[in-house]
């Protein structure tokens, strides 16, 4: 079932290659939503009670290396698979509505993206993790270079580098982490849960740890590795920056708790408050930019780098309740921020620029996008009552048992989140109309992919604990690790 | 008096001899007859064809061949199968070369096509030495033939200077390693590798002889092999060469070399591991890093194919340096799927070099994606498959050389490795941009020549807009131009297509190199 998942966006895409190009856009649509079919489909077959891996895929691929095709579900990646194919699907719907230049290479690539990112959330083995984390970055690539706008050649270039520094460094990590561990046991292996049961010696770990680090920090962004963010935003087409920014952050804090908690537990103990700075820092920094950029895309852009810094402190709370926080909120930041960037998109068409200046009274004659983008905007700052609050709650909750410092800091971000979120939402939709800027309503092809987003967010907002029940038995077994991991530190100081 | 023959293993030797025959019969079938290309082509491809059937039929035998010289056994086989297949790919590329088609003789492809497969029968017979002196004669028996290729172009000063300048600089390297060869000679008493092995003590420190012979033997190599930084030759003669002996010589040298580059160092050297592995160590990470800057800035693709060939190397370096059977597989892997990879860049450079005037500019693949899919398809494949990204040979190849890399306790190289990595990505992204995120260049080669740099204020015609511009018919000639060779493209396809193949299933793969890797341990036991 895990495989039809995988490989249903890759076999969609490639079929509609040998399509005559009008059919590009409407059978990749059919085929991104039959993917959140058999996604839906796994969530309701999901049991709730079981904390290990559901669904197991294991199959030999490269014996001689150690890399197996393992592939498998748990609380953890389940809401995420999910996601994925969501937001895939509402990214493919919104395409083909708006069908580019070249479709086909378009949607080819779309594709490729949708089956790396699944296959990122769905690898249980170390290898094919790293293989799926940078093979997501090609399709990304191709779409933001070749149908980008403005200097999109230089932004998607600068993209690949930085974040592909950290992939490769990732790469030499991962296997080091494999043959150091196949020392002790004789057999290679990448399995994650093979690594897990022979941990690496200490001085080995802290190196390692490092590189992942370096990987999952460059392509969420995290502040000071943030430098590609602006211009891959600014280049990238609509669809593809939802994607960007709603999924592809989601697959590095995913792999913080996927892979770093469990495999290099003491590391992870090392260097809690280096990542707790990082994150508190990237959360002040990201609304701090938020509130002072005038271009919409980069307000939302910023807010993401805030929001993900929330999502990291949670991680690295190792508390349960934190990590539990931080996988709702990741859900939760991905649906609000896909909607949160088509309606950033609709409004640039309406008042003819990007710039919050020169927009305004977007929500005279457009009582349906005003609600929604309300809706979103409300979403954004964490109102209670929203998922997003209850995320954020839960993250904070966790880091005050742990590192109150940290939490206090934190609560800071959510104060500013309300400030830059209303400031985006009244400079666009309130205050009088520029010159030569008409108000128009949602068209229906757009009502098509945003009512249902917005519906997710307010699924959501209800049913919170859908999310939590379902991720707290898997996050107790990845926090665990690192508990136990600190016990025995504490065993070794006496 | 009876006088016994020596006993010959004509089986073992088969695929040297089918190599043998086919060179005279094709050089002299080139002579005859007016309309030879065809003719010639076929008894070329029978004579590859027939040498690597021998040896896939010798899959997995190990023997020695003419009193221990010569040594038959996975590792050769693999190495000579990775040249014979990489000159059955540009033996088709040569069919419009100017190389062969203008010249003044009537024996232009004849000729051509025997000098590559006389460079095959010295790769092959590279890739079995175990013996000094053969190891010397195969050596020269590849170069002096790819000497004289490149400078085959006859018409193009550019050509010329290349092969007198590979010419030059390769006898430089040449007389080197025999040098060092000598000195190897004078402290172990023996010409042959198990000889030499037995010769030498576990360390080599306080023995100068040895050492000054291995550090001019592996010079020697080095300038064959471009490994920095004995590489500067390197991009001046790929740039200057035809572009079907380019890929010929990027490709197929290094697979012969390297196969003779292991068994030399792990069998004949092997009780002196310690001493040399730092020595190349350092070397490989010169050459990832001088490789991969030096690319950077390089505006012809083939240029940017010898520098990035250098980086190339400094990788695969990696995998002797490591020093065990993983090691030589994963070195093995990589020489195959380079050659995938590098066949079908080539290609498209060759194709695109006929089909516009830019030569091999990178303004000559500039729109490609839009214009001949099917060429912008083989070439990005290539470029990502070179920068090691997945889904591609290049990847599992790199993961290879990693593993094996971590597993000698060479942590530090393998690190390395990623970083060269890192730069290489600008300058094959830089491609690939050009090919599906810029415009195709339709404008006058020489600029001095173009109406678009001239103005109208400046007195150049108002009505040369660039709008109704037409670009320039190419200047080299009216037979190039135009080229829609099948046979060609789907070669480039093939290529394309392997590359990604391997890269998803790698397993048969593998299991073709496996045996490179035993036949080392083979060879020790």
């Amino acid at each position: 079932m895990l495989s039809a998942l995988l490989w249903l966006p890759l076999a969609v895409a490639l079929i509609v290659v040998l399509l005559p190009r009008r059919f590009a856009g409407p059978v990749s649509a059919a085929g991104a939503l039959g993917t959140l079919g058999l996604a839906v489909a796994l969530a309701l077959d999901f049991d709730a009670a079981a904390p290990g891996l559901q669904h197991v895929v294991d199959e030999s691929w490269i014996p001689e290396l150690g890399v197996r095709y393992q592939l498998g579900v748990d609380g953890i990646s389940l809401f995420l698979v999910l996601m994925t194919a969501v937001l895939w699907a509402a990214s493919f719907a919104w395409s083909a509505f708006r069908v580019p230049d070249r479709p086909k290479n378009y949607f080819l690539m779309l594709g490729i993206g949708e089956f790396a990112t699944l296959g990122a959330f769905l690898a249980q083995d170390l290898l094919l993790f790293v293989l799926f984390f940078d093979l997501m970055l090609v399709p990304f690539f191709f779409l933001i270079g070749a149908y980008g706008t403005g200097n999109r050649v230089r932004a998607t270039i600068k993209m690949m580098v930085y974040t592909l520094v950290g992939s490769l460094l990732m790469l030499v990590a991962a296997i080091a982490t494999a043959v150091l561990a196949s020392n002790e046991t004789g057999e290679l292996s990448f399995a994650m849960a093979d690594l897990r049961a022979n941990l690496l010696p200490d001085g080995s770990q802290e190196w390692i740890f490092c590189f992942f680090a370096a990987a999952f920090l460059v392509k969420m962004p995290a502040f000071p590795l943030h430098g590609w963010m602006p211009d891959a935003y600014l280049a990238a087409p609509p669809a593809v920056l939802a994607l960007l920014s709603g999924v592809l952050s989601k697959v590095a804090a995913y792999g913080f708790l996927r892979v770093v908690l469990p495999i290099f537990p003491e590391a992870t103990i090392q260097f809690q408050e280096l990542i707790l700075v990082i994150a508190t820092v990237s959360i002040l920094y990201g609304s701090a930019m938020a509130f002072t950029q005038t271009n919409v895309r980069l307000i939302a852009g910023y807010s993401s780098i805030a929001q993900l810094g929330f999502i990291t402190l949670g991680v690295f709370s190792l508390s349960s309740d934190g990590a539990n926080g931080a996988i709702l909120q990741m859900v939760n930041h991905a649906v609000v921020v896909v909607p949160l960037f088509l309606i950033i998109v609709l409004l640039a068409e309406r008042f003819g620029s990007e710039d919050l200046r020169q927009m305004g009274g977007g929500a005279m004659r457009a009582p349906v996008l005003a609600a929604l983008f309300l809706i979103v905007t409300l979403a954004t700052l964490a109102m209670p009552g929203s998922a997003n609050f209850i995320g954020e709650f839960y993250i904070l909750n966790g880091l005050f048992d742990a590192k109150i410092a940290f939490a206090v800091v934190a609560s800071a971000g959510i104060a500013m989140a309300a400030f830059y979120a209303l400031r985006l939402y009244q400079g666009a939709m309130h205050n009088p109309l520029p010159a030569g800027a008409s108000s128009r309503e949602l068209s229906l092809r757009d009502a098509l992919v945003l009512v249902p987003l917005v519906g997710v967010i307010l699924a959501l907002a209800v049913t919170p604990g859908s999310v939590l029940t379902r991720g707290e038995a898997s996050v107790q077994d990845k926090v665990g690790a690192v508990a136990e991991a600190r016990d025995g530190f504490e065993v070794a100081k006496r | 008096m009876t006088f016994d023959a020596p006993d010959m293993d004509y089986a073992g030797l088969s695929p040297i001899i089918a190599l043998t025959v086919g060179l005279c019969v094709v050089l002299l079938a080139g002579l005859v007859g007016r309309a030879q290309r065809r003719v010639v082509s076929v008894l070329s491809f029978l004579t590859l064809g027939a040498a690597g059937g021998l040896l896939i039929w010798q899959f997995g035998e190990t023997k020695d061949l003419v009193s221990g010289a010569l040594r038959l056994d996975d590792l050769a086989i693999v190495a000579s199968l990775i040249a014979i297949v990489s000159a059955a790919f540009v033996i088709p590329l040569s069919w419009r070369e100017e190389a062969a088609d203008d010249h003044p003789g009537p024996a232009g492809h004849g000729e051509f096509q025997a000098l590559v497969i006389a460079s095959v029968l010295g790769m092959v017979l590279l890739a079995m030495a175990q013996n000094l002196i053969t190891f010397f004669v195969g050596l020269e028996l590849l170069s002096v033939p790819l000497y004289v290729l490149c400078g085959s172009a006859l018409r193009r000063q550019q050509s010329l200077e290349s092969g007198l300048k590979y010419l030059i600089i390769g006898s430089l390297g040449s007389a080197t390693l025999l040098y060092g060869l000598a000195f190897i000679y004078g402290g172990s008493g023996s010409t042959d590798f198990a000889g030499i092995r037995d010769g030498i003590g576990g360390s080599l420190v306080d023995d100068p002889l040895i050492l000054i012979g291995i550090a001019l033997t592996v010079t020697g190599l080095a300038f064959k092999l471009s490994i920095a930084p004995f590489h500067q030759w390197t991009p001046d003669v790929y740039q200057g060469a035809p572009t079907p002996v380019t890929a010929f010589m990027a490709v197929a040298t290094k697979a012969a070399a390297f196969a003779v580059f292991a068994r030399f160092f792990e069998v004949a050297l092997g009780p002196a591991v310690g001493d040399w592995q730092p020595a190349l160590a350092a070397l490989a990470a010169v050459s990832i890093i001088v490789g991969n800057v030096g690319a950077l800035a390089q505006s012809s693709l083939k240029r940017l194919l010898g520098y990035s060939g250098v980086a190339q190397a400094g990788y695969m370096l990696v995998g002797i340096v490591a020093a065990n059977e993983a090691g030589v597989q994963a070195l093995f892997f990589y020489l195959a799927a380079y050659a995938l990879m590098n066949l079908a860049a080539f290609a498209v450079i060759t194709i695109r070099e006929r089909e516009t005037g830019f030569g091999d500019d990178i303004r000559s693949v500039q729109g490609l994606g839009r214009e001949r899919p099917e060429l912008a398809w083989p070439l990005t494949i290539a470029m990502l498959a070179l920068a090691g990204l997945p889904g591609t040979a290049g990847f599992i190849g790199k993961l290879y050389l990693i593993e094996a890399a971590v597993d000698g306790d060479y942590t530090w190289l393998a690190v390395m490795i990623a970083v060269g990595t890192m730069i290489s990505l600008a300058y094959y992204l830089r491609v690939i941009a050009a090919v599906w995120m810029r415009p195709a260049y339709h404008s006058d080669p020489t600029p001095e020549a173009g109406h678009r740099t001239l103005p109208a204020m400046a007195g150049g015609a108002p009505e040369a807009t660039p709008d109704d511009f037409t670009p320039p018919p190419p200047a080299v000639g009216p037979r190039i131009g135009g080229l829609r060779c099948p046979v060609i493209i789907g070669l480039t396809i093939l290529a394309a297509a392997a590359t990604v193949f391997f890269g998803i299933i790698p397993g048969p793969l593998v299991e073709f190199v496996e045996g490179a890797g035993e036949s080392i341990t083979n060879a020790l036991g």
